[in-house]
């Protein structure tokens, strides 16, 4: 099977999309002639031109809101953030349009687009760049947010939100785009809301998205060594989040820990320990740990950075901590 | 670009007094809390919509703020589909989900019904651009209020449907307020015309009390953006008879002003145009507003007797298939 990179594979769910369906077309900033910020769009608009393949201005609210419009006439537009943190400028036309029309409108209008980009901390790229949106989106009802952390994940997952008729959140990571992993040339999609079991274990469950996911694969091989086996669940979509895989597996481990990117208060973590301990509260053996960035902005200072977001020794103290372990 | 005809002008003053009874209606019925939440009226605007929409074609597209009833009613919906949204009931054109600020009608092409100021101006973009996309020949008219035009969206979305040359027609309904705030208050410049220029685009400025004018100009305009699918933008010169919405006594503003403005009054002033014609005299001018009576008691009487929509409905729609 071909190794492909994250990006690669991103490049290929919408070649393959756009050849399958004339209505889809991508819009962004620096998506065309530029090939993308991150070259996730590179030689699309060679191939595809401009009616298909569109610069926009850097006016987040107004491109975001016209692919609103687009979408509710029909087509299946794109949206490319360069980062999820410029969709912040977009958000009213996220939420009070995007993500409420369909229900707003009793079924009569739907808006079928996928809102794509880099989500989380880069390499000290300061607090304003570093936002971690996904229990952000995942708060509204008529949002999909889908979090994928690996390319196959990656390109399954975002020819199913293109199909989609709704509008979807689908948020990548600058660290994840270089990575590589075995896509088979064939097609294939990946529903969604249907997690993964990264690796399977019977002491403790991870459950862990996005990057948090290879963090998660390297604090099991040091806790391997110590005689620990844990389970890593990626539930790949936060919205709708596989809850029943995440508690078969706590059912069977009887411990959970869940570690994520974004703040601790209100986060994924918070929404995942509390369902976890609503449905299974007698399988535990430990209350639900959660690992995720500190409760301040992301400061610049490699060591506060560092300090401040989850790390694989976080996640190997939190796990030994559901073992009741030093 | 038709001419007003004693047919075409007969629809118009029959589609400005149905707006017009059909609003006096909901107030009516929000006085008496059958219709609840917000309720914004249109009242003393009609000729801004008809001296546009009357233009539209099949593939025509159009989408406006909260102030939303009479665009709604002008477009052919039906007077018992939005009078029974804004009672909340299962019949109404949103199956009651939206209520006063959403209509909304996929067969007449209404995009909304937006409750966010200014949140619909990149969706008429959006609609426009759909259409030429898809190799169609249609427009959007896109109206906002002048309280709307200085939200950045607006400028952002002129800029766009320049660059991209997109059929959308910005229409600026300027009754002067933005809620309670005069717009020499807000509004570096109130001529909102003049905008468009700083975007290489046409802008326009129309007696929006005047149907005749407002008819007259919006031909033309629209036939221009057709044929060259340029957008436009086209300040509206207009006057809310009524507060920004019920709940407001619009203590901001003199009896004076509103009486000179009421003198204004659209429909009156249409009559009295159609009667000079020898259209119409005074009881075909009657017979109208029987007729608009009886449907918006129409209205009223299915809107009361129409069922609340079922719990199941709650959890309907959240998601498309």
């Amino acid at each position: 099977m071909p190794v492909i990179e994250f990006r690669t594979a991103l490049n290929q769910a919408l070649d393959e999309e756009m050849t399958r369906d004339p209505r889809v077309f991508i819009l962004g900033e620096e998506v065309a002639q530029f090939n993308g910020a991150y070259k996730v769009t590179k030689g699309l608009w060679a191939k595809w031109g401009d009616n298909r393949v569109r610069d926009t201005p850097i006016t987040e609210g107004g491109f975001t809101g016209l692919a609103v419009g687009a979408a509710m006439m029909g087509l299946r537009p794109v949206v490319e953030y360069m980062s999820f943190n410029f969709s912040l400028v977009a958000i009213d036309q996220i939420i009070s349009n995007a993500a409420k029309m369909h229900y707003m409108t009793g079924g009569e209008f739907s808006v079928p687009m996928v809102f794509r980009g880099a989500n989380g901390a880069a390499a000290q790229v300061g607090s304003q760049h570093s936002h971690n949106l996904e229990s952000f989106y995942a708060h509204i009802p008529g949002l999909i947010v889908i979090t994928p952390s690996t390319p196959y994940d990656a390109k399954g997952l975002l020819k199913t939100a293109i199909r989609n008729n709704n509008p979807v959140i689908f948020m990548e990571n600058e660290f994840l785009y270089g990575i590589t992993g075995e896509v088979p040339d064939e097609e294939y999609t990946i529903p969604i809301g249907v997690g993964d079991i990264k690796r399977k274990g019977k002491d403790c469950t991870i459950v862990a998205h996005m990057r948090q996911v290879i963090y998660a694969l390297e604090a099991a091989k040091i806790l391997e060594k110590q005689g620990i086996d844990v389970e890593v669940v990626d539930p790949r979509t936060i919205k709708p989040l596989d809850i029943n895989l995440i508690c078969a597996s706590v059912r069977k481990t009887r411990r959970c820990v869940v570690t994520e990117e974004g703040h601790f208060f209100c986060g994924v973590g918070a929404e995942v320990a509390a369902q976890v301990h609503e449905l299974c509260f007698d399988d535990l053996d430990h209350p639900v740990v959660r690992v995720s960035q500190s409760e301040n902005p992301l400061p610049y200072a490699k060591n506060l950075e560092a300090a401040s977001l989850p790390s694989v020794d976080k996640i190997v103290a939190a796990v030994k901590k559901t073992m009741y372990r030093k | 670009m038709k001419p007003i005809n004693k047919e075409s002008a007969w629809k118009m003053l029959e589609q400005m007094v149905l707006c017009r009874r059909f609003e006096e209606a909901t107030i009516k019925a929000y006085q008496q809390k059958s219709i609840t939440g917000f309720l914004h009226t249109y009242i003393g605007q009609e000729a801004c919509a008809i001296g546009a929409m009357a233009h539209m074609t099949d593939e025509d597209s159009f989408v406006t703020s909260y102030r939303c009833h009479a665009q709604g009613l002008i477009a052919g919906m039906t007077p018992r589909s939005i009078m029974a949204e804004m009672y909340g009931k299962i019949t109404g054109c949103v199956r009651g989900k939206g209520g006063s600020m959403h209509v909304f009608s996929k067969q007449h092409k209404h995009l909304g019904g937006h409750g966010i100021v200014g949140g619909q101006i990149p969706i008429g973009a959006g609609a426009a651009f759909a259409n030429r996309y898809q190799g169609g020949n249609g427009i959007n008219l896109c109206y906002f209020g002048d309280g709307a035009s200085m939200q950045g969206v607006f400028h952002e979305c002129m800029n766009l449907a320049s660059l991209w040359n997109i059929p959308v027609i910005y229409i600026c309904e300027n009754n002067m307020y933005g809620m309670g705030t005069r717009n020499d208050r807000a509004l570096a410049n109130t001529e909102v015309q003049e905008f468009a220029a700083a975007y290489k685009v046409n802008g326009y400025k129309v007696d929006g009390m005047d149907l005749v004018a407002s008819h007259e100009a919006f031909g033309k305009i629209i036939e221009e953006a057709r044929r060259t699918s340029r957008p436009a933008l086209v300040n509206v010169i207009t006057y809310r008879f009524k507060g920004h919405s019920v709940s407001d006594a619009a203590s901001y503003r003199t009896a004076e002003e509103l009486q000179c403005w009421v003198e204004k009054d659209p429909i009156g002033r249409f009559f009295q145009h159609m009667q000079k014609q020898g259209w119409i005299d005074d009881d075909g001018y009657k017979g109208i507003e029987k007729k608009v009576k009886d449907m918006v008691a129409d209205a009223v009487q299915f809107a009361e007797e129409s069922p609340w929509p079922p719990m199941d409905e709650l959890t309907k729609h959240i998601y498309a298939d």
